[in-house]
C-alpha cells in the first residue's frame, strides 16, 4: 500500500474574523505541528493551497506560510485548483513522501473570503469562461446549485422539505464542532422562512463564504513509526481526476456542456468518476466506509454526492436521507463535521479541513460527534474548471 | 464582446446561436471553438461555423433573486428585478446551453422538458453601444 501517515491535524475556527488568511493558516499550521509533536524546524517540505481573490496566487503560496512560521530552508510548493486546492496540496505532499523527496510535510490552506457572491477578478476578460458567465448571464454559483436542485425535483421527486432536512442534519452536527462557524441547531421552518436566493434554493440551503484555515502534518509510514506513531491514521488514496469528454452535465463556470453528438457520454459522469478513482486506488468501496465528508455547497448537492459516492442508487439520495442513514448515529454519517452548511467556504482550506475531520473521527477523538468505531472515511469535492478531488483515509 | 456567438441582423425567426463543428469527428462546440477540436480521440479537423438548433427543451431553470456582482451590468439605482435562467437541451447537438429567459418569463412559466426557442435581445447599453445577447423564450403551444 502506498500509505502516508497523518501525524497531525489542526484548524483555525471558521467565521468572519476580518483578518488576513496568513493568520488563520499559521494558527492551523501551529496546531497541526503541536498535534503531531513535530518541531517546525524538522519539517523539510511545506505545501500551501492557494487562493486568488484579493491578490495573485503567488501571494498565497506555501512560501507565505513558510515565511510566517519562520524561514528555515524547507522545500516549498504552492498549488491552485479552486475548491480542490486543498486536496491537490495533500496529493503533492503525498507524492513527495512516496517519492522519497521528503519524510515529513506540512500542508496548509487558509482564506479570508469576501462577503456575498464569489465573483471573478476585475477587468474585461472575455476569454475567461468564469468572467463570461457573470458578464453575459449573471450566473452566480448559487444559480448553478439551483439548476441541479430544480432538476432533481423534476427527475427524482425531491422536495424543498428534503433539501431543508439536509440543513437540519448538518446544523445539528455542526453544533457539536468547536471549529464550525455556525454552532446552533436549525429547524426546517427556519430554512423555509429564509429568503430565496436562487429559486428554489433559500439562504439556508446555500453555504456561506467564510474565513478559516486548516493544516495537516503528513509523513512516511517509516517516519511515523520512528516518531512513535505505530498505528496512525493513513491516507490511502487521493483522487484528482478531470472529467472525461464529453462532459454533459452543465457545470460551473460553463455556459454550455460539451456536445455528445460525436462521442457517447461517459458512464460514470464526472462527480461519480472522482469517487471511483479514489475507491480504486484505496482498494475499497462504499460498503467499507464509516463516514463521508462531502462538499455541500447546497443542500440539494449533498444528495447528489450520496449517489455519486455509491451510498445509494441514482435518485435515491433523498430516501437515504429520510431514513436517517446519513445523520450522526446512522448507518453512514455524511458531514459529521457539520459540512459547509456549518463551516461555510474558505476555499483552499476546506478540502484539508475535511481530512482533519476524518483524522479525528478515525482516531476516535471527535467528541460528541464521534462516529462509533470509525475505520474508513472518504472526502469529496470538486474544483472549478474540472478538478476532481477525493481523499480516502483509514485506520 | 463575444464576436460570432450568434447571427447578427435579421429578425427573431432567423436568429441563431453559432457554434463550430470539427470536420474530422463532427463534434460541435458552443461557445465556438476555433483553435483545436477538444475531442481527445480526434486528431483534429477544420473547425467550421454552424448554426445551432433554434429550439430545445428545458433541462433546468432558476431565478436569481439577488443582484449578481460585476462584471454583470445592472443599474445599482434601480430596484432589482429577478431574472430567470434557463438551461436548454438541444436534441440534434446533444448539448445544454444556458441563457436568460426573455423578460417577463418567471419560474412558474417553465418546466423541465418544455420547449423553448432562442431569440435576440439587449444585454445592456451605454451611450455608444447596444450589446446584443441571446434569450430563451417559451414556444407557444399550437392551438
Amino acid at each position: 500500500m502506498n500509505d502516508v501517515a497523518v501525524l497531525g491535524a489542526g484548524m483555525h475556527r471558521w467565521g468572519k474574523w476580518g483578518r488576513s488568511f496568513v493568520e488563520y493558516g499559521t494558527a492551523a499550521a501551529r496546531a497541526a505541528l503541536a498535534d503531531a509533536g513535530i518541531d517546525w524546524q524538522d519539517v523539510r517540505s511545506v505545501v500551501g493551497a492557494d487562493t486568488v481573490r484579493g491578490g495573485y496566487p503567488g501571494h498565497v503560496a506555501g512560501a507565505t506560510f513558510a515565511r510566517a512560521l519562520g524561514w528555515q530552508g524547507a522545500r516549498v510548493t504552492s498549488v491552485y485548483a479552486a475548491c480542490a486546492s486543498g486536496a491537490q496540496a495533500i496529493d503533492s505532499a503525498r507524492a513527495q513522501i512516496l517519492a522519497g523527496m521528503a519524510e515529513v510535510v506540512l500542508v496548509v490552506g487558509a482564506d479570508s473570503a469576501p462577503k456575498g457572491f464569489f465573483a471573478p477578478a476585475g477587468g474585461d476578460r472575455p476569454d475567461d469562461p468564469d468572467w463570461l458567465r457573470f458578464r453575459l448571464l449573471g450566473a452566480t454559483n448559487p444559480a448553478y446549485f439551483a439548476l441541479y436542485a430544480r432538476r432533481r425535483m423534476a427527475l427524482h421527486g425531491d422536495t424543498l422539505d428534503d433539501f431543508a432536512r439536509v440543513k437540519v442534519k448538518n446544523a445539528a452536527a455542526g453544533a457539536l464542532n468547536p471549529y464550525a462557524r455556525y454552532r446552533t441547531a436549525v429547524s426546517a421552518g427556519q430554512v423555509a422562512s429564509s429568503a430565496v436566493v436562487a429559486d428554489p434554493l433559500r439562504l439556508l440551503d446555500i453555504c456561506a463564504t467564510s474565513d478559516g484555515g486548516a493544516a495537516l502534518v503528513l509523513s512516511s509510514m517509516e517516519y511515523a513509526r520512528r516518531h512513535g506513531a505505530g498505528d496512525p491514521v493513513r491516507i490511502r488514496a487521493v483522487s484528482t481526476v478531470t472529467p472525461t469528454y464529453p462532459r454533459t452535465v452543465l457545470d460551473l463556470p460553463d455556459i454550455a456542456t460539451d456536445s455528445a453528438a460525436a462521442v457517447e457520454p461517459p458512464a460514470p459522469g464526472f462527480r461519480e468518476s472522482i469517487a471511483r478513482a479514489a475507491y480504486e486506488e484505496a482498494a475499497l468501496g462504499p460498503e467499507d466506509l464509516s463516514l463521508a465528508e462531502v462538499y455541500d455547497l447546497s443542500t440539494a448537492l449533498e444528495l447528489e454526492w450520496y449517489e455519486d459516492l455509491g451510498l445509494c442508487g441514482t435518485g435515491d439520495g433523498a430516501a437515504l436521507l429520510r431514513e436517517g442513514a446519513t445523520a450522526l448515529g446512522g448507518r453512514i454519517p455524511v458531514n459529521a463535521s457539520g459540512g459547509l452548511a456549518s463551516f461555510g467556504e474558505a476555499v483552499p482550506a476546506q478540502a484539508i479541513a475535511q481530512v482533519c475531520e476524518l483524522t479525528w473521527q478515525l482516531r476516535g477523538t471527535a467528541g460528541e460527534r464521534q462516529v462509533a468505531g470509525a475505520r474508513a472515511g472518504i472526502t469529496t469535492n470538486q474544483g472549478l474548471f474540472g478538478h476532481g478531488s477525493a481523499v480516502v483515509a483509514v485506520r | 464582446m463575444v464576436a460570432g456567438w450568434f447571427t447578427e441582423g435579421g429578425d427573431d425567426r432567423e436568429f441563431r446561436l453559432l457554434g463550430t463543428r470539427c470536420g474530422a469527428c463532427s463534434a460541435v462546440f458552443f461557445p465556438r471553438e476555433d483553435s483545436f477540436c477538444r475531442n481527445p480521440a480526434c486528431a483534429g479537423g477544420e473547425l467550421t461555423e454552424v448554426p445551432l438548433s433554434k429550439r430545445g427543451r428545458v433541462w433546468s431553470y432558476t431565478a436569481g433573486r439577488y443582484r449578481p456582482p460585476a462584471p454583470y451590468v445592472s443599474d445599482p439605482e434601480a430596484e432589482w428585478e429577478p431574472y430567470t435562467l434557463v438551461a436548454v437541451e438541444l436534441e440534434a447537438e446533444r448539448m445544454v446551453v444556458l441563457g436568460q429567459a426573455v423578460t417577463g418569463v418567471a419560474v412558474a412559466d417553465l418546466s423541465v422538458g418544455a420547449e423553448v426557442e432562442v431569440v435576440a435581445g439587449i444585454l445592456s447599453e451605454d451611450a455608444d453601444t447596444e450589446w446584443t445577447t441571446w434569450y430563451w423564450r417559451p414556444v407557444e403551444e399550437a392551438r
